[in-house]
């Protein structure tokens, strides 16, 4: 397989991460509070809009129409924005965008860039691969300048840094921020605003000077060339008409078909992202503009492992996806584990489906199993992709690429298929289960187990299993027959 | 009308009690309920797991078993909805044009036990009487799932002397997931605190579900911090039985 | 083969279960949603001010003829005396006094030594509280209402769209369009909103009425 990125090497399997990450009270205490601070403001705007049903059910068609002529809207794309005096890149993976991007830049003399928070730069392990070259990225997002000042990960699709609170990103702030440029102000303290003010001041100078910036697309229209950044601090808006020089790298599945198509995704994004009827600021740009805004426009458009999951027609839906981070924010699962748990830079139940499908099974083999499939996700997420249908079909895959007739899982599997299809066989394990539980049973309870179910038993009694099973009832009391 | 209970395999094995108690409840409405005995299980398990193949013949044995009824009635809101969403699937990838045929009849008729009672039979009051504090927990099934919305409080409110109580973040998981609570145990357990500390923030004294499954998990966490509260599936209230010890 | 080749092959061999003969429009897009959410007989521009101000941006509402003392009044009680002012903005709506005005073209570190800017608006958007900016006449590059701390935007009421459906149809995607939606903010910290990150931090919106009515001033 080729270098995709997306998973952080070595990271342990979901079970055991998340262990970790459950013993972190800090952490725990501080997902609480922001998941369900967002959660009310979500079903609040949400709801201020009777027709929202409606609203996602056209954002799905119109998703599903893009995904199943996926070829044909790109051409169109390329060829519009390429009429309005932009360049158009094509990259099969990571390593080769990186390649692209990095040449771009060197093409302009530059060795600092300003960025714009974006979920495919971060997949393809961009500031990395640049700094390689000798090229410093700034982030200009306030989540991911915390997340880069702290040398952390980002753990979250929309607020990389909800894994730390404000009194952490104050610390942050006045023990690194000298080292990168504009130091924090003396006496700083934890309140949001002053934060907020706090980058302001740090990141000004570099809005200022910079000449090539990189930036996401949450969309990009393919009739008209018109590509669109979603953003709130105008960080966004400061990298997108300052500097000289705009790279865009966007995923392959972020066209849309036509302008007014739009009209549904920004509805439903910032209501579903920030819980807002709108957010602070958005950018459309087509090409260059003369006198106004960069006067080289690139967008490379990446596949990284997009193609192989359009081949999946069950987990194509994922490429709906407009990373709203809604299906993160009602996750039980992510609310608890927080995102470094799924090691990868899609946590949460998108990361559950998507990284898997980008790096293959075999690379994230415990991520569909991190769901209860409880479904909340689903019916949170704006382009309704089934999220635990994807999760059990890629379960299925998962079970099919190990597949090794000797597991015990898969021995347990085999022989519970067999009992269970057969009501003889069934009714004899029914008594001897009934016979071996009220052995092990106290009190009509089944304490701590031993072997595989220890996680289990660790804090839950199981019942003892009846004197007789209904079906041994029903024949004796209803049939007459014992 | 032709009425078969599907017990499913996990109420067969561990709370028979909910199957009697199915049984009193419509008895007791007039109707007569068969048990075809080759039902053994949904596969929910298997297809949940990953294991398709080996759910895949559980789908044609349901079929099989159940052909002849006009209304398949199962106290399993999981079970109901993994019969409603994947068997179609499973027939698809697995089986034969006939089979696909047949599971494409039954499904419609198979019903989760409140949907039979409120949708079907259109009744709520099931001549019950409980009088104890009781809350309800919508299991992920029952309510993303199947969507069963306040059926189960309509046909609790309409029980005699209970007194139904609020549960605090009724929504949220419980942590179950089936193999889920194994395979990542930990994270399992956290979302059990939260959900066993609801239900003592309720002060009921009985915690009922359309699932005898996350009763299971709620009802060992209850149990092993020693709290007294007992879970009980929502048939046992409606047959107006204490149901037996769990 | 060229990545863009190659990439395009993938795509086509992903979705061979796509029949040859299905168009894009084959692929039905139902749109049950509504144009607009106003309420049948609401005013547009009442809740256009209501839904700005939401946003904790202040909204005037001024007739044509106040619009100067309007401005002159924000600008007094912001403290903001130094301006950009885009080509192309009416002269009859400027107020006059010892503020300095300074015209296009203006490099960005002349924008970043004003204290804000005064613009036109291409299109609101009454439902979302949004103004929308095309470099148009009277608005500026986008530099000019992003660079200064403070914005002062006057939009006529007529320029207000009822939803986003019909603002995305007033609106030419050729141009280089910002949709604003209250002062700079972010929800980094804890997921809550707090105003005031890198774009102006004080948003003031001036509403034209069409009718000479008086002018209610609400914020
Ligand atoms: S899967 Fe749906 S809910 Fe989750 S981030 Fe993507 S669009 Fe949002």
């Amino acid at each position: 397989m080729s270098d995709r990125g997306v998973v952080w090497l070595g990271s342990p399997s979901f079970p055991e991460a998340a262990r970790t990450a459950l013993a972190d009270q800090q952490l725990r205490t501080n997902l609480r509070r922001a998941t369900t601070t967002i959660r009310d403001k979500r079903l609040a705007v949400a709801a201020e809009l009777d027709d929202w049903e409606e609203l996602r059910t056209a954002a799905e068609a119109i998703k599903r129409r893009t995904a199943r002529h996926l070829d044909r809207y790109l051409l169109q794309l390329e060829e519009a924005v390429t009429a309005a005096g932009g360049s158009v890149h094509w990259a099969g993976d990571a390593a080769e965008a990186n390649r692209i991007v990095a040449a771009l830049i060197q093409a302009t003399g530059e060795r600092e860039v300003v960025k714009i928070k974006s979920m495919a730069t971060q997949e393809i392990g961009l500031n990395e691969a640049l700094a390689l070259e000798g090229i410093t990225a700034y982030e200009t997002d306030l989540a991911e300048l915390i997340v880069q000042l702290g040398e952390d990960r980002p753990s979250h699709i929309l607020v990389p840094a909800i894994h730390k609170n404000r009194t952490e990103i104050r610390d942050l702030f006045a023990a690194e921020m000298a080292h990168w440029g504009e130091p924090a102000p003396e006496g700083l303290s934890d309140d949001p605003r002053e934060l907020a003010e706090a980058a302001r001041r740090h990141l000004r100078k570099k809005f200022l000077a910079a000449k090539v910036a990189v930036s996401g697309a949450n969309f990009a229209v393919a009739d008209t060339g018109t590509v669109t950044v979603v953003e709130s601090e105008g960080n966004g808006r400061m990298c997108l008409s300052l500097p000289e020089t705009l790279i865009t790298v966007m995923g392959i599945e972020k066209v849309v078909p036509t302008w007014s198509d739009l009209e549904v995704f920004l509805q439903l994004l910032p209501r579903s992202s920030t819980g807002e009827r709108m957010n602070p600021y958005t950018s459309t740009w087509t090409g260059v503009t003369e006198g106004d805004g960069p006067s080289q426009f690139h967008l490379v458009l990446l596949d990284n492992g997009r193609t192989d999951t359009l081949a999946d027609t069950v987990g194509r839906q994922v490429l709906a996806c407009i990373r709203c981070s809604a299906c993160l924010n009602v996750c039980p699962v992510f609310e608890r584990t927080g995102g470094h748990a799924y090691g990868s830079v899609y946590p949460g139940p998108i990361g559950a489906v998507l990284t898997p499908q980008l790096v293959g099974v075999e690379q994230a083999a415990s991520l569909p199993f991190a769901s209860t499939l409880c479904g909340a996700c689903y019916d949170a997420c704006p382009v309704k992709i089934n999220i635990p249908e994807v999760l059990a079909h890629l379960r299925a895959e998962v079970v099919e690429a190990k597949r090794h007739p000797l597991s015990p899982e898969a021995l347990a599997m085999k022989a519970a298929a067999t009992v269970l299809d057969s009501p003889r066989l069934l009714s004899a394990a029914q008594k001897a289960a009934s016979l071996g539980g009220r052995v092990l049973a106290r009190e009509g309870r089944i304490g701590r187990l031993p072997g595989p179910l220890h996680g289990w038993s660790d804090t839950r009694d199981s019942p003892a299993p009846p004197a007789e099973s209904f079906r041994t009832w029903w024949r004796k009391n209803r049939e007459g027959t014992p | 009308m032709r009425i078969a209970l599907f017990i499913t395999c996990f109420n067969d094995t561990l709370y028979p009690g909910t199957g009697r108690a199915v049984l009193t409840v419509l008895e007791r409405l007039g109707h007569t309920v068969d048990f075809p005995q080759e039902q053994t299980c949904c596969g929910q398990m298997h297809f949940n797991t990953g294991y398709r193949p080996e759910a895949a013949p559980l789908v044609a044995r349901f079929a099989r078993a159940f052909a002849d009824y006009d209304a398949v009635v199962t106290p399993s809101a999981s079970c109901a909805g993994m019969i409603r969403e994947n068997h179609p699937v499973l027939a698809e990838q697995y089986g034969s044009t006939s089979l696909q045929q047949q599971v494409a009849e039954l499904v419609p008729r198979v019903y989760e036990f409140t949907e039979f009672l409120t949708d079907v039979l259109k009744v709520t009051e099931v001549g019950a009487r409980f009088p104890h504090k009781v809350a309800y927990h919508p299991t992920c099934h029952s309510l993303r799932g199947l969507r069963l919305g306040d059926r189960p409080l309509r046909l609790l409110r309409a029980v005699k002397d209970l007194d139904l109580v609020e549960l605090p973040s009724a929504d949220s998981c419980c942590g179950f997931g089936g193999t889920f609570a194994v395979k990542n145990a930990d994270t399992s357990s956290a979302m059990l605190a939260d959900k066993a500390a609801g239900v003592l923030a309720s002060g009921a004294e009985v915690l009922c579900a359309a699932d005898n499954s996350c009763l299971m998990h709620i009802g060992g966490g209850l149990s092993r911090q020693g709290s007294g509260v007992r879970t009980m599936h929502l048939a046992e209230i409606l047959a107006g039985a204490e149901g037996e010890k769990r | 083969m060229s990545s863009r080749e190659t990439i395009l092959a993938r795509i086509r061999g992903a979705l061979a279960d796509v029949p040859a003969e299905e168009g894009p429009e084959h692929v039905a897009v139902e749109r049950a949603y509504r144009r607009s959410h106003l309420e049948p007989g609401q005013d547009p521009v009442e809740l256009f001010a209501e839904r700005v101000a939401d946003y904790r941006a202040t909204v005037h509402r001024a007739a044509p003829e106040d619009v100067p003392a309007v401005i002159a009044r924000a600008l007094t009680e912001r403290g903001v005396g130094r301006l950009a002012l885009p080509s192309g903005f009416p002269t009859e709506l400027l107020p006059g006094g010892s503020r300095q005005w300074q015209s296009e073209p203006l490099t960005v570190p002349e924008l970043e030594a004003l204290d804000g800017s005064v613009t036109l608006a291409a299109v609101g958007i009454a439902v979302t509280g949004t103004i929308v900016l095309d470099a148009g006449p009277g608005q500026g590059r986008r530099a000019l209402s992003l660079v200064p701390d403070y914005h002062l935007c006057v939009i006529r009421a007529e320029q207000i769209a009822d939803d986003l459906p019909d603002a995305l149809a007033r609106l030419d995607p050729a141009r280089p369009l910002t949709f604003i939606s209250g002062p700079s903010a972010t929800s980094d910290i804890e997921l809550d909103r707090v105003e005031g990150v890198h774009g102006p931090r004080t948003l003031d919106v001036v509403i034209v009425e069409q009718s000479v009515e008086q002018s209610v001033e609400q914020s």
